[in-house]
């Protein structure tokens, strides 16, 4: 119930979680699901990054899927992309990863270096 | 709260709903949960998104990937590749009609390019039955503005100062018609929104209605307050079923939330919507008769004044605005009367949402900024011509408006250009006609309709537009004598100047425009006995040419009545006295040999 001015705007910033994905801005994660990415593993780390991201509600990040981008080997890839900044592609990703890199990069800009197979302008 | 990775939105506007989105959507998710993705992808029904051509319409976001005319046995391709691998499914884009360039995004479309989206601003962008959705586009919060900070009378100024016009059809300033109902004395006053759009060709108001019903709740709330009423109305036609469900799910929401009813978001301010479902009389989208009608007298209109600010709804003082005016009114105060004011031209501010139909390539709803050309509307935005035939005239205002021609497409579209044209902006319904359209025989549809839907209160409508009409028949049956034109333009100003409301007096709108800009055609019926579009088929003798008939025989046997025989191989004959000149045989022939005229 709304009684106020105040409780719509309380509840606009509610509501828009429901509809940031259409709004096309902030960090975008990308899951690598090619043919080679789901063999090594990219649904149950595709699961692992929906997880993570609901239980710290980060309704504000885009997760996407792209195809194969020839580096087969060390799928299970994983890009992230924060606004203005470079994309940074993760390999050999486990599921056990994501909260790491999460926490520390797509939160706190700070890439994790020892996962990190490209750096792309 | 459940977290999804992609949004995938099902247009349900009745177009892509005839066209088969509901079982895309059941299909959608079928597929969804048969791939074990139903939890991370979320499908969300929307409005409609105007372009109705090309529907039924799916976009995936977060990518903003548009598809067009997506099948159910698509959905499966859809649902592994783009929803499960992140591939797009290139064969269901868009493709620009010229260049046959696969578009993937909804905002590099020709169609939506040249846009400017106000009234539709959330239309095909969120769930029309999800109140919550239209909150986070900052819905109600011009209403909170409204209630907490601004006097009624700040209200008027800024609505006077955005310089908003009726988008219904007479274009009477909205802030004016404001200030007279809130200076009617008394302590009832009712807001009545008028969904009554039955122009031939006109589907705005429903795609609002259906689409983001709340902004048109809103827009009826901050006028209520302006003028002080603490009821109103929403009177749809019951011809829209879907508008109508729509408009009640999002009452009882705006309800339940404390939007709407008793003491609004703390301010004190109370008001109360109904729907009342109208059954289908065009007059009663005048806003007298519209008023008998809630009453529940018959609907016809009576004389004003007194205008409906004065003695309106059970002779209390009431404010009728149109569906597309309710929906614009919330961005004015959300952004500010000046920047409102900053689009359009100078007498007509804003954006107005245009109906293409017709002989266009990209038939749908298109909302431009006022002063946009016609041109631009019918050749950027609507694509042009259908299979590369010429344009002849645009239909502009439904059967109150009149035809234009070529010669003047590049008038800036405002309320007064169009007048200065006789035609109107009406509700913005805009018929495109090729070559192939016989003037007189729109003429006559046109006022075909405004004849059947005379109320037959006033002698010049009701007798005068029968009398025009058997006119016309008589013209288009070629039995048209010179006279009949001066006789046509002298009712026509009859009706005109004297029918009681605006049905009756722009009635002969359509034949008079036809007649000044397409008299040559008029004179062929009249003169030659000739239509020169070849639609009269009083007038047309269907021939074979035999050095192009290769005795095939397609023509005699689709020939329902026998008119055409021949031997096998040899050129046919047809029989004009036993032809009813219904066309199957020239749509049957390969070899052109068919002519009328």
């Amino acid at each position: 119930m709304i009684k106020s001015a105040e409780d719509l705007r309380r509840l606009r910033e509610e509501a828009k979680a429901l509809t940031n994905i259409r709004a096309g801005q902030g960090v975008e994660i990308i899951v690598g699901m090619g043919t080679c990415g789901i063999a090594a593993g990219a649904r149950e780390v595709m699961s692992a990054v929906l997880d993570e991201l609901a239980k710290r509600d980060m309704t504000d990040v885009r997760v996407t899927q792209t195809g194969c981008i020839g580096m087969c080997e060390k799928e299970v890839l994983i890009d992230v992309v924060r606004p203005g900044e470079t994309r940074i592609t993760y390999g050999r990703v486990k599921p056990q990863d994501i909260s790491r890199i999460i926490n520390s990069h797509v939160i706190n800009g700070q890439i994790v270096e020892d996962l990190v197979v490209a750096k792309l302008d | 709260m459940q977290l999804y990775r992609a949004h995938v939105l099902v247009c349900g506007g009745t177009g892509c709903v005839s066209s088969g989105s509901k079982k895309i959507e059941q299909a959608l998710t079928d597929e969804l949960a048969k791939q074990n993705i139903d939890k991370e992808v979320k499908i969300v029904e929307t409005g409609c998104h105007g372009f109705c051509e090309m529907g039924p319409i799916v976009i995936v976001y977060p990518e903003g990937t548009f598809y067009c005319r997506v099948a159910v046995e698509d959905i499966p391709e859809i649902v592994s590749e783009h929803l499960v691998k992140g591939r797009i499914v290139q064969r269901l884009l868009f493709k620009a009609p010229v260049t046959e360039e696969q578009v993937p995004s909804y905002k590099e479309i020709a169609f939506y390019k040249k846009q400017q989206r106000v009234a539709l601003r959330n239309c095909g962008h969120i769930d029309p039955e999800d109140i919550k959705e239209y909150i986070a586009r900052d819905g109600y919060e011009a209403l909170a503005k409204v209630l907490t900070g601004m006097t009624p009378n700040e209200v008027i100024e800024d609505m006077k100062k955005a310089g908003l016009r009726g988008r219904g059809g007479g274009g009477f300033s909205t802030g004016l018609k404001w200030e007279f109902a809130s200076k009617s004395p008394g302590p009832k006053k009712y807001i009545i929104c008028n969904a009554d759009e039955g122009d031939p060709g006109a589907f705005m108001d429903r795609s609002v209605l259906e689409g983001d019903p709340h902004s048109v709740l809103e827009g009826m709330l901050i006028a209520a307050f302006a003028i002080g009423a603490d009821e109103g109305y929403l009177y749809v036609r019951a011809e829209y079923p879907l508008a109508i469900k729509r408009l009640k799910v999002a009452i009882a929401q705006a309800e339940e939330m404390g939007l709407l009813g008793e003491n609004i978001m703390g301010s004190g301010f109370s008001c109360r919507l109904h729907i009342k479902e109208g059954a289908g009389a065009f007059v009663c989208g005048e806003e007298t008769a519209l008023m008998a009608s809630i009453e529940g007298s018959r609907g016809m209109p009576n004389p004003r004044p007194p205008f409906p600010a004065v003695k309106g709804l059970w002779e209390k003082p009431s404010n009728i605005n149109n569906v597309e005016t309710f929906a614009n009114v919330p961005v004015i105060y959300l952004h500010g009367a000046d920047k409102y004011a900053s689009v359009g031209t100078e007498k007509s501010k804003g954006t107005k949402v245009f109906a293409l139909t017709g002989k266009l390539r990209n038939t749908g709803l298109a909302e431009v900024p006022m002063g946009i050309t016609l041109r631009e509307i019918i050749f950027d935005i609507g694509g042009g011509i259908m299979d590369d035939k010429k344009f002849k005239a645009v239909q502009i205002g439904g059967p109150s408006g009149g035809c234009i021609p070529e010669q003047h497409l590049d008038t800036p579209v405002d309320y007064d250009s169009l007048t200065a044209l006789g035609a109107m902006m009406g509700s913005g319904g805009l018929v495109v006609m090729d070559e192939t359209s016989c003037m007189v025989d729109v003429a006559k549809f046109f006022l075909n309709f405004t004849q059947k839907e005379s109320c037959g209160k006033c002698i010049p409508c009701r007798e005068g537009t029968k009398r025009m009409l058997e006119i016309l028949e008589k013209i288009c049956d070629g039995n048209g004598v010179p006279e009949d034109i001066t006789t046509l333009e002298q009712l026509g100003k009859v009706i005109k100047n004297t029918a009681l409301c605006a049905l009756g007096q722009s009635a002969p709108n359509p034949i008079l425009s036809t007649l000044r800009y397409f008299r040559d055609e008029f004179e062929a019926h009249i003169y030659q006995k000739k239509c020169p579009a070849g639609v009269c088929t009083a007038m047309l003798e269907y021939k074979i040419v035999a050095e192009n008939c290769k005795g095939c025989g397609a023509c005699a046997r689709v020939c329902p009545v026998g008119a055409i025989t021949g031997e096998k191989k040899e050129a046919h004959t047809l029989d004009t006295s036993k032809c009813i000149k219904c066309g199957s045989c020239i749509e049957k022939c390969k070899f052109n040999a068919i002519v009328k005229g």
